[in-house]
Formats: structure tokens, C-alpha cells, sequence
């Protein structure tokens, strides 16, 4: 048995310079300044934070990337960025920033050698593959531009095919769960844990404390990202976390 | 005190730079500027072999050797904690600058790999501000082994046991990053730039 925690990761939709918090990724609201809410959070305890550039727009890339420098400058844990990375250079100039990780997703879907080459001149702990995936019949369905085009890709194809191009996490991303806190799909991440050896985080859906431990008890990820019940304050993430350890679940209580 | 990072390609350096913002701190790419600071600082994401190439053709590779020699304290952080030891076995077999005795192996196969996280830590060796419990951030897929006991400070567990800090008279390796570990990892990395590890 590992003493490895499982992750609580805040996510920080960034939409002209504030964090925003849109539900099944529709009517985007304000939320607040996002330094100011990094560290809000890691003194809380989130073990990671992930920051999407929401809109980005060539003419607001620069913004994004000056906001990455400053909270590289300001939180003392690692975060990841995502949103508009299309090519190895948009990967260089967010980790020359000083972002941890780069989040790619539908530039992956374009082109998969982005993740090989990605993976192959920075090393594969700081690519992850992100995806949004939605439920049609009995499969799940890779979609890019937000959830709203469908591509061909089966959801558990694509997570192997990403593994094997060099991604050394993977961020699933239940979009028909997005927003609408109904827990995680649980089915789904638990298929793709069967076909890869990388770190899971799960995306979409946390409502309450529950949902947290239905996916760790069944060890269904590594990792959880939620937006809106931090941001709103329905949950706490220190509390979350002395119920996770209560729980039973290795988790990293800050003191 | 003057404070060296090698930079030898892309590296956490921003993050490393950012944690010790009270002291004076320099990029160090050549003989030259390594021979002028007091503590020299190995960081390193990537692959060993690759690493290792780029040390050799900055001329770094026996300057960092002769450094080490010199009692004046190096400390590798990550990749950079490996690259201290004889020899990697990612992707090949690369010889390491060999300061520190041991090899580098992959992770156990039946773990997630990388190890990627927060990993607690047993200390052997404690010390103000570091003690068993604590979490360290991780992020590897090969792993030290190590082959004097008694040079682990402390340790973690991911399928088998994990060198987490290691220490040597005036040479420390950092497995997990301490940059990146909040205020604590930040205290160790403190602590080992004054020798009060």
C-alpha cells in the first residue's frame, strides 16, 4: 500500500484575466481575481491547481501567459495550464513561465504527435492529456471546442492512445457531469484505470464530500478537480480532506 | 552567500529561483560562473542521458565533479538529485557524474508512473522543520538506489522503498521538489542551502 495522497485540485477557468465558472460550460460568471483565489486555495490545502485560459484568443495569449509568470512567482505548489496550447512552442513559452504541467486537448485530437513531442523535449511528467468526454448509447465519445463537436474517438481508446504518446496524466473530464454535481462517473474513469499505468484525474461533477469519497474508495482516480463548490464555498477544502482521511483515504492534511 | 542554478536546458529554475528570493542568486552555464558561487544547485525535469549530454557540452561535467571535491555544498534536486549518482538505466545506460555511489532504476511497474504527488515521508534523520509525516511532491519515473543506508535522510514508499532526501558531508539530493512542496518543501530547501540539514 502506497502513501501516495490522492489530489484535491481546485480549477480556475480564466476568462480576460479573472477566474470564471461556466456550467456545462455555458453562462460564464465572474468569480474573482485568480491570485488572489491561488492562494486562498493553497493555504487551504489544494495538493495542485490547474488554470484553463477560457477564451484564448491570440490577442489575449499574452495576458494569460503574464498571469502565469506572476502566479509562478506566488503559490509554492505545482499547477498545470491548459486552454489554446496548439503547438510545442505554445508548450515552451507556458513552462518557461514557470507552469508545472501543460494541459492538452483538443490541439491533441488536431494533431497527436503534439504529445510525442511535447513528451519526447520536456519529458512526459509535465504533459497531460485532457478530455471531454460525453456518454451517447453505451459509449463514451471524445468531443473537442468545449463538448461541442463529437469526434470519432472512443473515450478508453483515446486515454490508451494518449499513454502511448507520451502523456504522463490524464485529466477526464465528464462533461454531462460538469456543473451539474452529480458525482463523478465513476463507470467511466474506473475503464479507462484498466487500460493505463498513468495518473487519473477526474473532472466533472463533485457536488459534496461523497462524491470525493465514492471516487477514492474505489481508487477510480488519483486525482479530483472541481470548480464551482470551492469557489461558491459549498465545501471547504479542509474539511473535505479530514473526511477523506477519516475515510480511510491517504490524503495531505495542512496544518 | 551566492547562490548557483545550473541551467542546462529547461528546468524548474523560475520555481527554484522563486523559493530562495532572499539570497543572491546566479544562473550558472559554464566553468567560469560555477567557480564563483558558494552553493550550487542541480535542478533537471527530463531524461538522464539527455541531461548528461548537455552537462558535457556546457564543459559542466568535471567542473560540477571538482565543485563537489571543493566541500562547498551541492545540492540535486529531481533528475538533478539523480545525475549525482554512477549510472541510469532510462532508456539505455548512461554513466552519471558518480559523486554519490548508487544507480538509477525504473519505478516498480505495479504502481501509476510517474510517481506524481505528495508522498509522505519517514525521516532517518530528522531535523527542525523536518520530521516523519511530512509530505513531499513528487514527480519521477526512475528512482535511486542507494547503496549506503546511512546516506538516506529520509525516505517514502511507491512499490519500493524511495531515497527522498539523501545527504552526503556537503552534498544533498532531493528526489521530490522541495520548490513545489508549499511551505515546508521551501523550509527544506532552506535548511539544506545553509547546511542545516
Amino acid at each position: 500500500m502506497s502513501d501516495l495522497a490522492k489530489r484535491i485540485i481546485p480549477c480556475l477557468d480564466i476568462v480576460n484575466g479573472n477566474v470564471a465558472k461556466g456550467i456545462k460550460f455555458e453562462a460564464v460568471k465572474a468569480i474573482g481575481d485568480p491570485i488572489e483565489l491561488a492562494v486562498y486555495y493553497q493555504n487551504e490545502g489544494a495538493d495542485e491547481l490547474v488554470f484553463y485560459d477560457i477564451n484564448a484568443t491570440v490577442e489575449m495569449r499574452s495576458t494569460f501567459i503574464n498571469l502565469v509568470e506572476r502566479i509562478a512567482e506566488t503559490i509554492k505548489i505545482p499547477f498545470t495550464v491548459g486552454g489554446g496550447i496548439r503547438t510545442v512552442d505554445d508548450i515552451y513559452n507556458a513552462l518557461l513561465s514557470g507552469a508545472d504541467k501543460v494541459s492538452v486537448n483538443s490541439a491533441a485530437i488536431l494533431n497527436p504527435e503534439i504529445i510525442y513531442q511535447g513528451a519526447k523535449r520536456f519529458g512526459n511528467q509535465c504533459m497531460v492529456a485532457s478530455m471531454d468526454v460525453r456518454k451517447l448509447g453505451e459509449e463514451y465519445f471524445v468531443y473537442t471546442h468545449g463538448g461541442k463537436n463529437r469526434t470519432t474517438y472512443n473515450a478508453i481508446d483515446w486515454a490508451k492512445r494518449c499513454e502511448t504518446l507520451g502523456a504522463g496524466e490524464l485529466v477526464i473530464n465528464a462533461i454531462d457531469q460538469d456543473g451539474v454535481k452529480k458525482g463523478y462517473d465513476l463507470a467511466l474513469m474506473q475503464q479507462i484505470r484498466e487500460v493505463v499505468n498513468i495518473p487519473i484525474i477526474a473532472s466533472g461533477g463533485a457536488g459534496n464530500m461523497k462524491d470525493f469519497e465514492d471516487l477514492f474508495e474505489l481508487d477510480a482516480a488519483d486525482g479530483a478537480i472541481a470548480a464551482s463548490i470551492f469557489h461558491y464555498k459549498t465545501l471547504a477544502i479542509p474539511s473535505l480532506k479530514s473526511r477523506l482521511s477519516r475515510s480511510g483515504i491517504v490524503i495531505r492534511e495542512v496544518m | 552567500m551566492i547562490i548557483g542554478i545550473v541551467n542546462y536546458g529547461l528546468g524548474n529554475i523560475r520555481s527554484i529561483k522563486n523559493a530562495l528570493s532572499e539570497y543572491k542568486v546566479i544562473l550558472v552555464d559554464n566553468e567560469e560562473s560555477l567557480l564563483t558561487v558558494d552553493v550550487l544547485i542541480l535542478p533537471g525535469v527530463g531524461a538522464f542521458g539527455f541531461a548528461m549530454e548537455n552537462l558535457r557540452s556546457l564543459g559542466l561535467v568535471d567542473a560540477i565533479r571538482g565543485f563537489a571535491k571543493s566541500g562547498k555544498r551541492l545540492i540535486g534536486i529531481c533528475l538533478g538529485m539523480q545525475l549525482l549518482y554512477e549510472s541510469s538505466f532510462e532508456h539505455g545506460e548512461f554513466e552519471g557524474l558518480g559523486i554519490l555511489k548508487g544507480k538509477v532504476i525504473e519505478l516498480p511497474n505495479t504502481e501509476v508512473i510517474p510517481h506524481m504527488g505528495w508522498n509522505r515521508l519517514t525521516v532517518a534523520q530528522p531535523s527542525e522543520g523536518l520530521y516523519t509525516n511530512q509530505y513531499m511532491y513528487f514527480v519521477h519515473s526512475y528512482y535511486v538506489v542507494e547503496e549506503d543506508e546511512n546516506q538516506i535522510v529520509a525516505s517514502t514508499f511507491y512499490g519500493a522503498k524511495i531515497p527522498a532526501i539523501v545527504k552526503k558531508d556537503n552534498i544533498i539530493g532531493f528526489q521530490g521538489h522541495p520548490e513545489k512542496s508549499g511551505n515546508e518543501g521551501q523550509q527544506w530547501l532552506k535548511m539544506a542551502v545553509e547546511g542545516k540539514l
